[in-house]
């Protein structure tokens, strides 16, 4: 069987969680075998709309009201050897991450990181991943009875069915060694990994006070906001807004690059994204190369009247 | 304190990508390698830092690979990093890594092990994690800042849709991001210590590769930008809502 971890963010199970029960269903299928997922903490809807998505049962362990990636791999990785899982899944997000690290030490699975595709189940089991930045992919065989697979965001479109999981809730309780001491939540909602649309602006909008027009634009599509390095090192912008090669990498289905050249290292981080929108007034600037569709201009003329544009239309 | 900070070799951010022997390894040929640039601008010049405020603390160094890992062991020791270790062995299998790191953490008592966040090459955010669960020890993943107090390690650190401050007794794993300090260059007198700073070569222990890498692939080229001009925004929004049918 396979095993999904679903994320939660205080309560609330992610997009990113919908796209990894998508995908594990769809390896399940794959394997000829079922997909049930595993949440751990109290969520604050139904559980059982899980089905929707394809898993037969949801196991929810609640208790532990804050995560702790020690305690939490303990409680997923005896479920999946109580079950008998031979792929275990997680989506590629912050808690994911370390999560899928340390389950696969302690099931001594192999793992593959940021994969963006179904596994090869023809020779043997090969999953494809994002590599060098999105510059390239590997594909790399796990050659270990059980696997374990962190699923990069936005790499795997949600299918809503019918259905109707069955749930199990079991109370657990944890010790962690890590002390939350405080946490805040960083404005907007949604984290820009998982966000669809990304609006984002480099140097040439010559300082922060030129953002709100960025924000505005941004509001209209309902986008996550990004930068490049230097505006970040500069404190225009908050540091992880910062997208690239040293900075976040996100994939997201439209990004819009205002003001940016297009440096390498900056497209590293986003050449993922479907489809890539570039403003620049330089015709020649790099970010064109690696572009769907571009104008070229004064990003102080054309983001307020492309922002006019989409109000209009909508 | 003991400090142990995780360093890997990596191409130059500018580096060419490409690929040999039927697309099954990466051409190395003519590479510039370079400190993995979590590893140095955040995990290692915070522990130099540390360092800095406290004399008694030993900043050890280590990365396992091969011979080309020596110079950025160098440059490593040039920033402030007091002696090194290189596990001789070359290997892209995550677990692997880890049990070589596992095992020099064990032996040497470590109280703080750094990594940066992720690799830019194998793109893994997995080692921190795997050293940690094989030595059962906590692990704090995307710190931007870390403050010690005694044997109590403060960090702050990204979670999905925000920051968290937490505090942990030592040994603990921490896993570094942009935040936690700033950049530096080695100056004169660090590149002339560095070179008689020890740096020990050590043979690997015994463990199996739980993955292999078949192939690498090039993303599908693009098409070739489709330019509007500035006065026809709304050509850009037609096209945006029919063509590309995403807004
Ligand atoms: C090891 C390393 C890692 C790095 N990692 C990253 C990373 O992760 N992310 C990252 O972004 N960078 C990274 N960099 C930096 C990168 O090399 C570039 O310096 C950076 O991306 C440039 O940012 P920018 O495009 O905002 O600024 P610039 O290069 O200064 O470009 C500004 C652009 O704005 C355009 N412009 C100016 N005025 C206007 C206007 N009125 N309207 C429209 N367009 C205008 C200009 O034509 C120009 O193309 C890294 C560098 C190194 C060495
Ligand atoms: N071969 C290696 N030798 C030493 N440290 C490594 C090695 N590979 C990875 N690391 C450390 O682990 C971190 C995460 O790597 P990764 O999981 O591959 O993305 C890196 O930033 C390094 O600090």
């Amino acid at each position: 069987m396979i095993l999904i971890y679903a994320d939660n963010i205080n309560g609330t199970i992610k997009k990113s969680s919908l796209e990894v029960i998508t995908y594990g269903v769809a390896i399940g299928k794959q394997l000829g075998t079922e997909a049930q997922a595993i949440v751990v903490g109290a969520v604050n809807s139904d559980l059982s709309e899980l089905g929707k998505y394809g898993v037969s049962t949801v196991h929810q362990l609640t208790g532990p009201d804050t995560f702790d990636a020690q305690a939490f791999s303990k409680l997923i990785a005896d479920k999946a050897t109580e079950l008998d899982a031979s792929v275990v899944v997680f989506s590629h997000s912050l808690m994911g991450k370390a999560l899928a690290a340390r389950v696969s030490v302690r099931l001594k699975a192999g793992l593959v990181t940021g994969a963006v595709a179904l596994p090869d189940t023809t020779s043997g089991f090969v999953v494809k991943k994002s590599v060098f930045s999105g510059k390239a992919f590997a594909n790399i065989r796990i050659q270990t009875p059980v696997k374990v697979i962190s699923l990069n965001p936005n790499a795997y479109t949600v299918a809503v069915g019918e259905g109707e999981a069955n749930v199990m809730a079991t109370p657990v309780s944890i010790q962690p060694a890590v002390k939350v001491i405080s946490n805040s939540k960083s404005s907007g909602d949604r984290t820009l990994t998982e966000s669809e649309i990304v609006v984002s602006a480099g140097r040439g909008m010559k300082g922060p006070e030129n953002w709100g027009m960025i924000e505005e634009l941004a509001d209209v599509l309902q986008a996550g906001l990004a930068c490049s390095r230097p505006v970040a090192d500069a404190h225009w912008r908050p540091h992880h807004e910062h997208v690239g090669q040293t900075g976040v990498a996100i994939a997201p289905n439209l990004y819009i690059a205002i003001g940016i050249s297009g440096a390498i290292q900056h497209l590293a981080g986003v050449n993922r994204s479907k489809v890539i929108v570039v403003i620049n007034k330089d015709p020649e600037a790099p970010f064109f190369k690696a572009a769907d569709y571009g104008i070229v201009g004064d990003a102080f003329e054309v983001v307020p009247k492309l922002t006019a544009a989409l109000k209009a239309g909508a | 304190m003991k400090i142990l900070v995780c360093i890997s070799k990596t191409p130059d951010t500018t580096a060419k990508i490409a690929f040999t022997d039927n697309n099954t390894k990466y051409d190395a040929n003519g590479v510039q390698w370079i400190i993995n640039p979590y590893d140095e601008w955040y995990a290692l010049v915070r522990a130099i830092e540390l360092k800095e405020a406290d004399a008694s603390h030993a900043i050890h160094l280590i990365s396992v690979g091969n011979a080309d890992a020596e110079p950025i062991l160098r440059k490593a020791l040039a920033l402030g990093g007091d002696e090194a270790i290189r596990v001789n062995i070359d290997s892209d299998d995550a677990y692997v890594i880890a049990t070589q790191i596992a095992t020099v953490v064990k032996d040497g008592g470590y109280d703080l092990i750094l990594t940066g966040k992720e690799t830019i090459d194998h793109n893994g955010s997995s080692l921190g994690g795997m050293v940690a669960e094989m030595l059962d020890l906590p692990y704090i993943s995307l710190a931007t800042k870390l403050e010690m107090d005694g044997s109590v390690a403060k960090a702050t650190r990204e979670i999905d849709g925000g920051q968290e401050l937490d505090e942990v007794a030592t040994p603990v794993v921490i896993s570094a991001q942009k935040g936690m300090a700033e950049a530096r260059i080695p100056n004169m007198r660090g590149i002339m210590a560095a070179r008689t700073k020890p740096l020990k070569v050590v043979e690997p222990a015994a463990c199996e590769a739980l993955t292999a890498t078949v192939s690498f692939e090039m993303p599908p080229a693009k098409a070739g930008v489709k330019l509007v001009a500035p006065d026809q925004v709304e050509e850009l929004v037609r096209l945006l809502r029919e063509e590309a049918k995403i807004v």
